[in-house]
């Protein structure tokens, strides 16, 4: 039997990282409210589950979209055959419109841009497939999402540079932190193609400032590299400040038809926005037609299916409802994002004022046995296996930074968020109880905590730590 | 070969600008031209017929009959109970009930002769995603996969276009109908090591495209055989299966290595796709059936960048679990495939053209070379502008095929009426009738 090939047997994948694993864990011991209240709260996954009714009612308004009808005719036939891979136009158009309504209309899209992927993961793989050779580097600034090391580097050879960035400015990309990286990838022998940066970004769930946009902007230009965007959770900015696309920031610096906007290319879908992963529905955003006419290409590879397409246009078209959706989802994640933010300040935790996204970057360093991410991994573990909640370890992220995680939100309902919250405060009580080290790991706080993390005003769980705020 | 950027500095990747995406080929430029001026019996009834798309649209109304007879199919039943799990539902692994779905209509296919374990079913967005797939797993850049020819045009792009992987030609010719010989293979495979080039696989496509027949039982062991003895892998891309006019004439892989016993089999992978045999190339439904454990788990997460969307896998569980409606369709698909293959071969016939004896698929492999002025792959091109521009019938030249011997043409029958059938062979008429007297 012939062995595999180099990438069968390597670990790009991913699948080992802890992110996955504790998945599995939940998967053998998932919380249910009735049959398995001791279980697992899975808070792992970044899922928008709070807006589902509002897509029920508008199918059960419209129920052609989903039964191959169009005025009252079938097109079933021409929708089983319809494989064309630049896509439903009027899926495209109905795409971009909603792309420009989540901007507040200060941005406009045009349709011939826009490339259909089978979902983000493979609308950002294409990208590195068409801007990147073996080899190259991409730089990405820390912390980010676990599945870029499998859908950027897995199969297309490419590497990845970290942006270090820290908690002392709130994670924000610096000038300082993109020439050092550039740097580094230098020393390792790697030519630099490109940025990508996730705005609003995931795992901080904050969107970008427009000095860093400007940032950015100068960095590539100087450079003469590529700038992904990941604006797949643009739809869930829930609070201010506005979210300022790259494409705003583009078009205020009047750099459209120069060069650096052929090289500024934004990822979107509708995985997060509309709760809708399983559909498979992404999009690649680009200037270049050399790009667009690659990556359409490429699409054959992972087309959206033609049923979903038409469903899609057909919902997303509905401009009534998407200005309804937009605002209630908004509503609706701000909501759950307070209960989460009290719930863990009732246990004397701290999370990143955050704006954006489905989860909150939260502060446990003060719970670390050490500054280490061995104390961060064994405290990751407790969290799971003792007080039954999946989160996401910061180092999962590649965070310089031990005793952070993310914990999202939004693929629970609110009593659930409570039941976890209650859990979590439980938790910390008995290690301030048990654990003797904590007393000294409160007197060193001092030395690591800053003003900037933490939240105005939060229930302490000690008197003790009023003083050190 | 690369077009080279004149850019400074930094520019896209080789891949994003090479031509192997292969759409310059005559293969793409006949879609165009189709496209430019396509026939319609009302309103352009002189132009180009299409003939070049191995689409099938002669069962669309068995598909439609369900449909409305099902609405909880595609619609998640009244008030959409089923919608927010169908939503959520991102899982790599795919939807169990459509994998048994899938692994019982491939069982149907093959008349109960071969088992399908549905664990082993990993899917993927089309055929197209499958085989690429396939290959970055069971190759690395590179390497070789031995093909024989005429094949299916995409495999330039689909096997090497990202993957770096080669394909090095297994020559087959019309002096024993185009089969695969043990003499070909070994040939290929010193051809392959004389350029350094390492064999990874063999793959084939069984029904074949572009022949249209079946590949022998024989035949299959003798590729078995082969593979074994390099000690390396077989791919067997199956999409035609269900296109076979009579079922008993389609022997699997998986019939011959249930015969025996399953012994080495983890060298052995299937695609399928429901494009062909259920005329749904928009769904975007492609599987990868895989003895291997390692390359079962591999392509599953791999899946990640091609999955099928929940709400497409939903719709398609619910159809194929019908029993009633999967034997139906099967049998009634192939009665209808081999009406219209009956009609195009006597039509030909009638015009003078002999074809290739088929048995399957969803065209005919017709031999045009004794109208070649020279029995050259040029001479070939200029045939097949002339019955592009002057016949306009778009049909695939067999240089595109990659087939050795000039004068061979791929031509679809099941895209079409058959009124539209008609007209297509009555203008094939006309044009051997004025050339015989020309000459």
């Amino acid at each position: 039997m012939g062995l595999l090939s180099r990438k069968a047997t390597c670990n790009s994948h991913g699948q080992d990282s802890s992110y996955f694993l504790g998945w599995q864990e939940y998967e053998r011991n998932p919380y249910d409210e009735v049959e398995n209240p001791q279980g697992i709260i899975q808070m792992g996954l970044a899922e928008n589950q709070l807006s589902f009714d509002l897509l029920e009612s508008w199918l059960a308004k419209n129920p052609d979209a989903a039964s191959f009808r169009r005025d009252g005719q079938s097109i079933f036939k021409e929708l089983a055959l319809f494989q064309d891979y630049h896509g439903l136009p009027a899926f495209k158009n109905a795409l971009v419109d909603f792309m420009s309504e989540i901007r507040g209309n200060k941005v406009k899209f045009d349709p011939s841009h826009v490339v259909l992927t089978a979902g983000a993961t493979s609308a950002n793989e294409t990208l590195m497939f068409c801007l990147a050779e073996q080899g190259d580097a991409f730089l990405l600034p820390t912390p980010y999402y676990p599945g870029f090391d499998r859908d950027l580097k897995w199969r297309t050879g490419v590497e990845i540079v970290p942006i270090q960035c820290t908690s002392s400015n709130r994670f924000q990309i610096t000038a300082a932190a993109l020439e050092e990286a550039y740097q580094e990838a230098q020393r390792k022998n790697l030519r630099v193609k490109g940025v990508l940066v996730t705005n609003p970004s995931n795992p901080l769930g904050t969107t970008m400032t427009r000095d860093e946009l400007d940032l950015l902007v100068n960095f590539i230009t100087d450079k003469e590299i590529h700038l992904i965007s990941d604006e797949i959770y643009s739809g869930t900015v829930f609070s201010s400040p506005a979210f300022v696309s790259i494409m705003e920031v583009l078009k205020d610096r009047n750099l459209g038809k120069t060069e650096v906007w052929e090289r500024v290319h934004i990822v979107y879908s509708l995985s997060k926005d509309l709760g809708l992963p399983g559909f498979r529905v992404g999009a690649i955003y680009s200037n270049d037609p050399i790009v667009v006419a690659a990556a359409t290409k490429m699409s054959s590879f992972g087309l959206v299916s033609s049923q979903t397409q038409y469903l899609l246009s057909a919902m997303l078209s509905d401009k009534k409802f998407t200005k309804e959706y937009i605002a209630k989802n908004h509503k609706r994640l701000q909501k759950q994002r307070s209960k989460l933010v009290a719930g863990l300040g009732k246990a004397g935790i701290g999370c990143l004022e955050s704006n954006a996204g489905l989860f909150c970057w939260v502060d446990m360093r003060h719970l670390l046995s050490s500054d280490t991410f061995e104390a961060e991994m064994e405290l990751w573990k407790r969290i799971v296996y003792d007080v039954k909640l999946n989160i996401s370890p910061g180092s999962s992220c590649h965070c310089s930074e031990p005793g952070w995680f993310r914990v999202c939100f939004a693929n629970m309902p609110e009593d659930t968020l409570k039941l976890a919250m209650q859990r979590l405060k439980s938790f910390v009580g008995s290690i301030a109880v048990n654990d003797r080290s904590h007393q000294e790991l409160k007197n060193s706080r001092r030395k690591f905590r800053t003003k900037w993390v933490f939240r105005l005003s939060f229930q302490s769980f000690h008197d003790r730590e009023q003083d050190e705020r | 070969m690369a077009i080279e950027i004149e850019k400074p500095g930094v520019g896209l990747s080789k891949v994003a600008v090479s031509e192997t995406h292969g759409e310059d080929s005559p293969y793409f430029a006949g879609w165009k031209a189709y496209d430019e001026n396509p026939y319609n019996e009302s309103s352009n009834p002189s132009g180009v017929i299409q003939m070049g798309l191995a689409e099938n649209q002669v069962s669309f109304d068995l598909l439609e009959k369900y449909l409305e007879e099902h609405s909880e199919a595609s619609s998640w039943g009244k008030g959409a109970p089923g919608f927010r799990e169908n939503a959520l539902f991102q899982d790599y692994h795919g939807l169990k009930s459509f994998r048994q779905a899938m692994a019982n209509f491939m069982e149907q296919i093959r008349g109960g002769r071969a088992r399908f374990d549905p664990d082993r079913i990993v899917l993927t967005a089309g055929a197209t995603a499958a085989n690429e797939l396939l290959t970055f797993i069971l190759a690395d850049p590179g390497d070789a996969l031995l093909v024989p020819t005429p094949y299916y045009p995409g495999f330039d792009r689909d096997l090497r276009w990202r993957t770096g992987v080669k394909i090095v030609p297994i020559h087959c010719d019309s002096s024993n109908n185009f089969q695969v010989t043990p003499e070909a293979m070994e040939a290929a495979y010193r051809c392959a090591e004389s350029m350094n080039l390492k064999v990874r696989g063999i793959l084939i496509t069984n029904p074949s495209n572009p022949l249209g027949a079946t590949i022998q039982r024989t035949v299959l062991e003798q590729i078995l055989d082969f593979a074994t003895n390099k000690n390396i892998h077989l791919v067997s891309d199956e999409i035609y299966s269900g296109s076979t006019f009579s079922s008993s004439e389609f022997i699997s892989i998986a019939e011959v290595l249930e015969t025996r016993g399953y012994k080495d089999s983890e060298r052995v992978h299937i695609v399928y796709s429901l494009s062909k045999d259920l005329g749904l190339p928009g769904f975007r439904v492609g599987t990868i059936y895989s003895y291997n454990d390692k390359v079962v788990t591999t392509a599953r997460r791999m899946s990640s960048f091609t999955l099928i969307s929940s709400q497409t896998q939903h719709l398609l569980a619910c159809m194929l679990s019908n029993k009633e409606f999967s034997e139906n369709y099967i049998k009634t698909n192939r009665e209808r495939l081999t009406r219209r293959y009956d009609m195009i071969i006597n039509g030909l016939k009638n015009a003078g053209i002999e074809c290739l004896k088929g048995n399957a698929g969803l065209f005919c492999w017709m031999n045009l070379s004794p109208l070649l002025e020279e029995p050259t792959r040029e001479s070939e091109l200029a045939l097949w502008k002339v019955i592009l521009n002057e016949v306009r019938l778009n049909i695939s030249p067999g240089s595109s095929c990659h087939c050795s011997e000039p004068g061979w043409f791929r031509v679809c029958f099941a895209n079409m009426s058959e009124q539209t059938l008609e007209v297509a062979l009555e203008r094939i008429h006309k044009f051997m009738e004025q050339r015989r007297r020309r000459n």
